[in-house]
Formats: structure tokens, sequence, C-alpha cells
């Protein structure tokens, strides 16, 4: 195990973690005596998309939540386009969980994508008619346009990932952390988002997905990272979404025959 | 009486009172709304109870440095000083203890005001302290009220407001989505806090009039009120402005009228009738709304119901179905379909068929999520669209919408 930690980091030099969007050294984080997350090193590759991916409390939204502090580590460093995080945030957008909050709060579809442009509307600023414009056309990317009047609590689970999406365009970023956007939504929602992801990543932008889906790795993703508390593996699919590192990040949690069919799906 | 009393007309105390309740009650009702949206309100319990030590002790240093012990500022300042202290314990029993909110608040509450009543037992038997009248601002005590305390309310009121329109689109960011806020580098630790600060500010100027017993009331039922009126934030924080301005002026103006009235619980009745006639009767969220929505609904989902089983030609056991199919004409009492019944219910066979259609085809998802089982196709969709998901249909054209 302790091998697996550090051979992938040692590979990247200084200049790799300048050029990386999000670069995480050495990150540790701990809800109480249990560390959630272990001496990580992340370096996430420029213009790509890398999924997270581990079994359930391995830690894969606590080390994105860290990396944004939303939640402040033990000890480790983040750095974000070469620079420490607090200078670059503008530069990153976070879509979390959908069920981190109360979808029975009073605002409609339209106002939360505003959010998306509080640094531009800053304090006082009055909400005009290009900022209406710009939300207007993120919803129109994942779809829900018709949806910009309705109260949130009104959407399906799918519609409401895809405000979330949608406010996180509206930010402009460079870089897109998402925290399982798939989990629960229906198929349409489903290839809607991805589709968007796609175009971010054409449009030379940086993706980061949490994700729970082994069976749709290989056809979304350009990188994964594996993790179970420690890192497990990282690098393109086709090296490190393997049977091997599947089995050590899993363990006996994934059956023998689910590993076999995705490495058969493969080829 | 009354009349005279809502017009300003029952003298210089009376209209004194009247103006400061009416401010206090709009700054309430509009701080009180961030701290309801944060799923917070309880805390502003703990911090109004936890003012009364420092009212005692402003009291007894003002004595003890020669001054009078009444001046409200100097009062004022002390409660301000103790509550600030409480907020503090209570956030760092949240943070660095695993004792939750709940617990925290508890704790604070009682034992500040705990304290505060020893306090004010030790007061009332120096020599001094019996004509302070410090019990006045556990509930209030308007009899009193100068036009310096007038002014140090409205300008409190005033400042507490400004601020809170202010912070306002943070403040909403962090009650709706407090995770996205901290990754948009906002500090949501330091808002929660400026927050509590000016529920506590609030708290501190609405002592001379309602007390720091029922000031809670004031800061969380305007907002509750308001929640019934409206789906967007922004609105509810108007909307609670108001009722707690009215309730305040109302309230006021009732206990001008009549003697022996005390002015805090006036308002904080006043707010609660609002609030009553909320619950029971806003157009969407009301109880009463609520109700007349479920017996529509069930009325519909009989008679859809009863539709497609006349055309598919099944037989209707239910004897509400039956009724409620017999009254709209649409059946006879034995259950056999009229000619409107028969025309209803071909077209609500149809219209599951165009709803099938709609609802496999991407582009029309607005739509689709509008599917309930019940909805008439052609409110949703125009005459062109059906005609066109008709043809994909094909069969026999012409039922009409």
């Amino acid at each position: 195990m302790l091998d697996l930690i550090s051979n992938e980091g040692v590979t990247v030099g200084d200049q790799g973690l300048a050029e990386s969007p999000l670069a995480v050294r050495g990150l540790t984080v701990s809800y109480g005596q249990k560390p959630a997350v272990f001496s990580v090193d992340m370096t996430v590759q420029p213009g790509a998309m890398t999924a997270i991916i581990g079994p359930n409390g391995a830690g894969k939204s606590t080390l994105l939540k860290a990396a944004l502090g939303i939640v402040s580590p033990l000890s480790g460093q983040v750095t974000v386009f070469g620079q420490p995080l607090e200078k670059q945030r503008a530069r990153i957008a976070y879509v979390p969980q959908r069920a981190s909050v109360d979808w029975d709060f009073p605002t409609r579809v339209i106002d939360v994508v505003l959010m998306g442009l509080s640094r531009e509307l800053g304090l006082l600023g009055r909400v005009r008619a290009r900022h209406k414009a710009c939300a207007m056309d993120c919803l129109n990317r994942v779809g829900m346009r018709d949806f910009a009047d309705r109260q949130i609590g009104q959407l399906s689970g799918g519609q409401q990932q895809r405000v979330f999406l949608a406010r996180a365009l509206a930010q402009g970023a460079d870089l897109y952390l998402l925290d399982e956007p798939f989990a629960g939504v229906d198929a349409a929602t489903e290839k809607a988002i991805i589709a968007v992801l796609k175009s971010l990543k054409e449009a030379g932008k940086t993706v980061v997905v949490v994700h729970h889906d082994l069976a749709t790795v290989t056809d979304y993703f350009d990188h994964v990272f594996l993790i179970n508390t420690r890192k497990v593996a990282e690098g393109p699919v086709a090296e490190s979404f393997t049977a091997e590192t599947l089995q050590s990040a899993y363990g006996g949690r994934l059956a023998t025959a689910q590993i076999d069919q995705l490495s058969r799906a493969q080829g | 009486m009354l009349w005279d009393a809502l017009t300003l007309q029952l003298g210089y105390n009376a209209t004194l009172v009247a103006l400061g309740a009416t401010l206090l009650g709009v700054s309430a009702g509009v701080t009180g709304t961030f701290l309801f949206l944060r799923k917070r309100a309880l805390v502003s319990d703990a911090i109004s109870h936890a003012t009364l030590p420092g009212v005692c002790l402003a009291f007894m240093a003002l004595v003890a440095l020669g001054g009078d012990g009444r001046n409200l500022l100097g009062l004022l300042a002390g409660s301000a000083i103790s509550a600030w202290a409480g907020l503090l314990c209570m956030n760092w029993l949240t943070r660095h203890t695993r004792l939750a909110e709940d617990a925290a608040i508890g704790a604070v509450l009682s034992v500040f005001f705990g304290f505060g009543i020893v306090l004010l037992t030790v007061i009332q038997t120096m020599g001094v302290g019996r004509q302070a009248g410090l019990e006045g601002f556990l509930l209030g005590s308007t009899a009193g009220m100068l036009w310096a305390d007038a002014m140090i309310i409205a300008i409190g009121g005033a400042v507490t407001l400004l601020l809170v329109m202010i912070i306002r689109r943070p403040m909403t960011l962090v009650a709706f989505d407090p995770e996205y806020a901290a990754a948009r580098g906002l500090p949501v630790h330091r808002i929660d806090l400026a927050m509590m600060g000016l529920v506590m500010a609030v708290t501190v100027v609405g002592l001379k009039i309602v007390g720091l017993i029922l000031i809670v009331a004031l800061l969380i039922i305007p907002a509750v009120t308001a929640r019934f009126w409206s789906e967007r934030s922004e609105h509810v924080v108007l909307l609670a402005g108001v009722a707690g301005g009215l309730a305040g002026y109302i309230g006021a103006a009732i206990s001008a009228s009549a003697p022996n009235l005390p002015t805090g619980p006036i308002i904080v009745l006043v707010s609660f009738a609002f609030f009553v006639v909320s619950l029971f009767f806003a157009p969407k969220r009301g109880v009463l709304a609520a109700v007349l929505r479920h017996l529509r609904f069930q009325r519909r989902v009989h008679i859809r119901q009863g539709l497609l089983a006349l055309a598919q030609g099944q037989k209707i056991y239910e004897p509400l179905t039956l009724r409620l199919l017999r009254r709209a004409g649409l059946a006879r009492a034995d259950g056999v379909a009229t000619d409107t019944g028969k025309a209803r219910a071909a077209k609500a066979l149809r219209d599951e068929r165009r709803w099938e259609i709609v609802r496999a085809d991407l582009a029309h998802e607005a739509t689709a999520a509008l599917y309930d089982g019940l909805r008439d196709i052609e409110t949703v969709l125009t005459r062109d669209q059906i005609a066109e998901i008709d043809r994909r249909i094909g069969g026999p054209q012409g039922i009409l919408l």
C-alpha cells in the first residue's frame, strides 16, 4: 500500500505542479480521530476530465472539499494553477451534492443561477439585463431554460442537479469540481450533464468529478484518481483503471466477477 | 379611542411609542428573516436572554461611578456586551465541543438568564435599586418613554436595517448553500457572526419596548408569516418587514387606547394574529388552500379515472367516482356514459397516448415534467404541437380538443 502512495507523485516535477489546475500534496483530513483522507497527493491534468473513484466512505467528497477549503485539513498543501487557493478562487466552480441544500428554500431557478454571478454583482450591484441573459444562457446549456421562473422545490432531482451545474457555468471558471453529479439522476439529466462537461473540455477547461458508477468511467473520462483513504492509483484511464487498481481500491467490497466484467468491457 | 391611537392623536408618549414600535417591528422582521432562512431561529432566544446580566452589571457600574443608573444608552451598551459574550459562548460550544446547537442554546440561555436574575435581586436590595425599574427590561415598559429613548430605538433600528441591506446577498447565499458559499471564498463563519450580531442589535434596541423575553417573537413570527405569501427570499424579507412594522404600529396603538394594556405583549399578539391569518388563508401555502387543493385534486383524479374506465368499457365500482361523474353530467345513475361522457372519455384516452409521445421526447422535457395523469394536454401545448403529435400517433384523426 505504501509504495502505491508515493510513486506517482514523484514523476511530477515542479513544472508539472505549476501547470496543474489543481495539485494537492500530503493532504490529510480527519473527522475526529479517524483520517478520512490520509497523506494524499493529486495532480489534476489540465484540459482533461478526471474521475475521482473509490468505495463509499473512501474520502472522495472530503478530498474535494478539502481542496476547496470547505473543510480544513490537518496537513497538506493545495495549489490552483500553480498558486495558493485563495489567489485563484475565482477560477474554480464547485457543484456540491444535491442533498446538501434545502430545496424548500424560497428561491427560483434563475435566482440560484444568479448566485453564480455573485462576484460580478458584488454587495449592492443591481441584477441587470446582461446578468439575466447570462443566467438564461447557462440554463439553456443544461436544457433548463423553460424552468427559469419555477420555485426550486418543484424540480425533480435531475433537474436540481442541472440547475447547480448552470450556476457553476455562470461563474465562467477554468476548473470545475463536481461532487457526485450523477447520483440519483435520470438518464436525460446524465446525458445533458456529460454533454456540457465534454463541451467544457473542448473549450480547454479542466473537469474533476467525484464518480461512483464504474461502468461509465471509460466512456466519460480521460483520467482517473482512485482513492480509499489513501491514494490507490492516478493516471490515464487505460493505464490506471484496471482490475488490479480496482481490486486494491475496493478490496473485497467489489465482487471479482464485476471487475472481470469491467475489464472485459475495456477489451 | 383606537382610531385616535392609530392616527397618533393620543398624546406625546403614545406617539413616541407607536413610532418606535413600528421601526423596531420593521428592523426585527427584516433581520429575523435571515435567521429564519438559516434555520437558526432559536439562537435569537439565547441572545436575548443573555442581555440581562449586562443590563444589571451596567446599572451597578453606573451607580458605582456616581451616575444615574437609568441611563438607557449605558444599560443598552451593557446588554450588548453580555449578549455578545453569550453569542460567543454558544458559538464556541457548537464549534469546538460535541454539543449540538440546541443544547448550546439551552445552556447559554438558562445560565445567562439565571445569573441576570440573581443580579436583579441583588440590585433590588440596594438603596437606589428599587426605583430603577430594571424588571421593565424583561417584558418591556413604555410608560415613561422619553424622546431620547425613542431616538435611540429609531437610530439603532435604522442602522441595523442599513447593514442588513448591505450584506443581504452573502447572508442569503450562506443560508441557502453554505458549502457553495465557502467554495466561493465567502467567510461563512464571519457572515453568520455578522448576522447574529445584527440580531443582537435588534434585541438590544427592542429591550425598552418589548423586553428580552418576547423579542424572539418579533424576530421570528414576521418571517414565518411572510414565508406563507412568497416563494422568493427578497420578497419574504420585505413582507416580513411590513408585517413586523404593522404589528408594532397596531400593537402600540391598541395598548395606548386603553389603560393597563402592556405594549410588548400586545404587539406580539397582533403579530401572532397576522401569522394565524396567513397560516389559514395564504393563497398557496395556507392550510385552507391546501385542503381545497386536495379536494379539487381528488375530484380530478376520480373523474379522470372514471373517464378512462368508461373509455375502456370497464365497470366503475367506486361510489365517489360515480357520484362525481353523474354530477358532472358524464354518466347516468347506472354508470353508463352520457354522450358528453363518451366524448370526454375518448379524449381522455387520446390524451394519454399524446402524453406518452411528449414524455418520450426530450425536446418536450419542460412540458413532460408537468405530466400528472390529469392535466388536459391543450393547457400545456399549442394546437399545432398537438396536431404534430397526433400525426405521429396516426390512426383516426379529428378527436376534438
